[in-house]
């Protein structure tokens, strides 16, 4: 028998497979198809203080091992989320789930923290500072130490839930933007966001999406992603989730060797809608395999 | 509801230029009707592509497909016995129940498949069914048989006058007898319909999609209805939702 239970920030993992932000929803969609219980947990869409349509279409490109979105934080809004998309979870996932909160100013992020707080359901909040696809926001407080600390200090001091900071890979020192965020309280750091990238259509002659740029996912980052959490583990003492073209269960035992006490699962799961249960699936065999019998001794090995 | 499932290829021929038609089988119990598509895995590629369905049953697909990139191209090189990693039964399909008795089916080169399936079962629920196929040259043209073998009044366009009428579909609309319509092709080719059309009617969209689940986001549209994914609460539309 293999342990594949984790703990993050305080709160029990059955796994630590989690579904990413942006690819999974609010989990309904995934309900129809297999008993999304098996999960860890999942993040659910980016979630704004109103609601946005995102960016113009086309917001996706493909690019070899892995694909471009610019989708543009698409959501309902904090309030339809509290009343509509978290009533629907409830009634096929009865775990914790992780809000992923995103913003245009400190005091949106604020704003939108305090509307989650009282929902039961919620267990941690993962502050999106690296959305690429959206203007005047997003991005702009993941890749500043200074900025990404302040939204950390602000999103604290409003909620009692777990903060988790997911930081961009578009920058030069990710390293020093997860210790800033360490230092003003962030209780986990999720890394990583999607490269900033361009596809140029040869027909048209000019860039295939209508935002022209877009984030890149998929296996084409892993071995990027891979560094970057090995480089933070080495800079922070508070738990990661790490992410960044996991498809299979040696993935997941890679990224927590780097340093990840949790994992995200993107861009697979718009492959195959059933990779999270796969991989899921796929653990206590493959742990069997490389002579491991607890993925929690495992974390931060490979330093 | 969908389904993931492994279909076998039956046959992968030429058709028309630069279109081929694949027969698959396997596992379709997913298919509630014309107008769905299925999504399929490329060998080599990541993403997977997006096909229409022309026929159906409950162990078999019939695609059509134009090879206008690299994924399918790959695809027309796959060979009768080889299987394809498929999502099936996904979208909203047509909706065939209007209160019509003379559709009019409206298909321009690639968009013509779907109508297929449609037009087999208005038929088979009575109606009247008038088709205008709309190709680009004479050596596009495919299916104009199987739709009249089908009982329907086909009308063949082509924008050179290599065949049938010279010009666009919509340019022959004005001299059909209709109480409805359903369209596939591409939007310009909505537009020209929306300046001709004089009845309710549904049209199916073409996008980019990421997943073609409803997961992504990536293919999302504003209607008067709000926002519509494409792949979900698509890509069939009624005219009177869809922002122009």
């Amino acid at each position: 028998m293999v342990n594949t239970r984790v703990e993050l920030c305080g709160l029990p993992l059955d796994n630590p497979v989690i579904p990413a932000s942006g690819t999974f929803g609010f989990g309904y969609e995934f309900a129809e198809l297999y008993d999304i219980n098996c999960l860890g947990t999942f993040s659910f869409k980016g979630t704004t203080l109103s609601p946005r349509y995102g960016n113009a279409t086309p917001r996706i490109a493909e690019s070899d091992s892995g694909m471009l979105n610019a989708v543009g934080l698409q959501n309902p809004g904090v309030e339809k989320v509290i009343s509509e998309e978290l009533p629907k979870l409830a009634q096929c996932f009865d775990k914790p789930v992780m809000a992923n909160v995103s913003g245009f100013s400190v005091e949106e992020y604020v704003a939108t923290s305090q509307a989650l707080e009282s929902c039961a359901q919620i267990g941690w909040l993962e502050i999106n500072i690296s959305c690429p696809n959206v203007h005047g926001g997003g991005m702009s407080f993941g890749t500043s130490a200074t900025a990404a600390a302040e939204v950390t200090r602000a999103v604290k001091a409003v909620t009692r839930k777990p903060v988790i900071m997911k930081l961009s890979p578009n920058v030069t020192d990710i390293a020093a933007i997860a210790k800033a965020c360490e230092d003003a309280g962030a209780d986990g750091i999720s890394l990583v966001n999607t490269f900033l990238g361009m596809k140029i259509d040869l027909k048209t002659k000019k860039p295939l999406l209508a935002n022209k740029t877009g984030g890149l996912s998929g296996p084409a980052i892993k071995p990027l992603a891979v560094r970057m959490v090995y480089q933070v583990y080495e800079a922070v003492n508070i738990p990661i989730v790490g992410m960044g073209g996991i498809t299979t269960a040696e993935d997941v035992l890679e990224f927590m060797l780097a340093g990840a006490t949790a994992v995200e699962v993107g861009a697979a799961n718009l492959i195959s809608p059933y990779a999270s249960k796969q991989i899921i699936d796929a653990l206590p065999q493959v742990m069997e395999r490389y002579g491991i019998t607890s993925l929690e001794e495992i974390i931060g090995k490979g330093h | 509801m969908m389904k993931q499932t492994q279909l076998t290829i039956k046959e992968n021929k030429k058709i028309a230029a630069n279109t081929f038609r694949l027969m698959l089988c396997g596992d379709c119990s997913a298919m509630r009707g014309a107008g769905q598509f299925i999504n399929i895995l490329i060998p080599g590629k990541f993403l997977r592509r997006p096909l229409s369905v022309c026929d159906y049953t409950a162990d078999s697909l019939c695609i059509i497909y134009k090879t206008v990139g690299e994924g399918t191209q790959i695809l027309s090189r796959l060979q009768s016995g080889e299987t394809i990693d498929a999502l099936v039964g996904l979208g909203n399909g047509f909706d065939l129940t209007k209160n019509c008795s003379k559709p009019l089916l409206i298909g321009g080169g690639v968009g013509v498949p779907p109508l297929y399936k449609a037009a087999k079962d208005l038929i088979a629920a009575g109606k009247s069914v008038s088709v205008i196929l709309g190709f680009n040259t004479s050596d596009e043209i495919f299916y104009t048989e199987e739709f009249e073998a089908l009982g329907c009044r086909v009308f063949l366009t082509t924008a050179d006058g290599s065949a049938g009428t010279k010009g666009f579909v919509s340019d022959v609309m004005d001299a059909i007898d209709y109480d409805y319509f359903y369209a596939c092709g591409p939007k310009p080719m909505f537009e020209a319909i929306e300046k001709k059309a004089h009845t309710g009617g549904q049209y199916s969209f073409e996008e980019r999609m990421g997943c073609g689940f409803g997961a992504c986001m990536g293919c999302t549209c504003k209607t008067e209805h709000g926002n519509k994914r494409i792949c979900k609460e698509g890509p069939v539309l009624e005219r009177e939702e869809i922002l122009w």
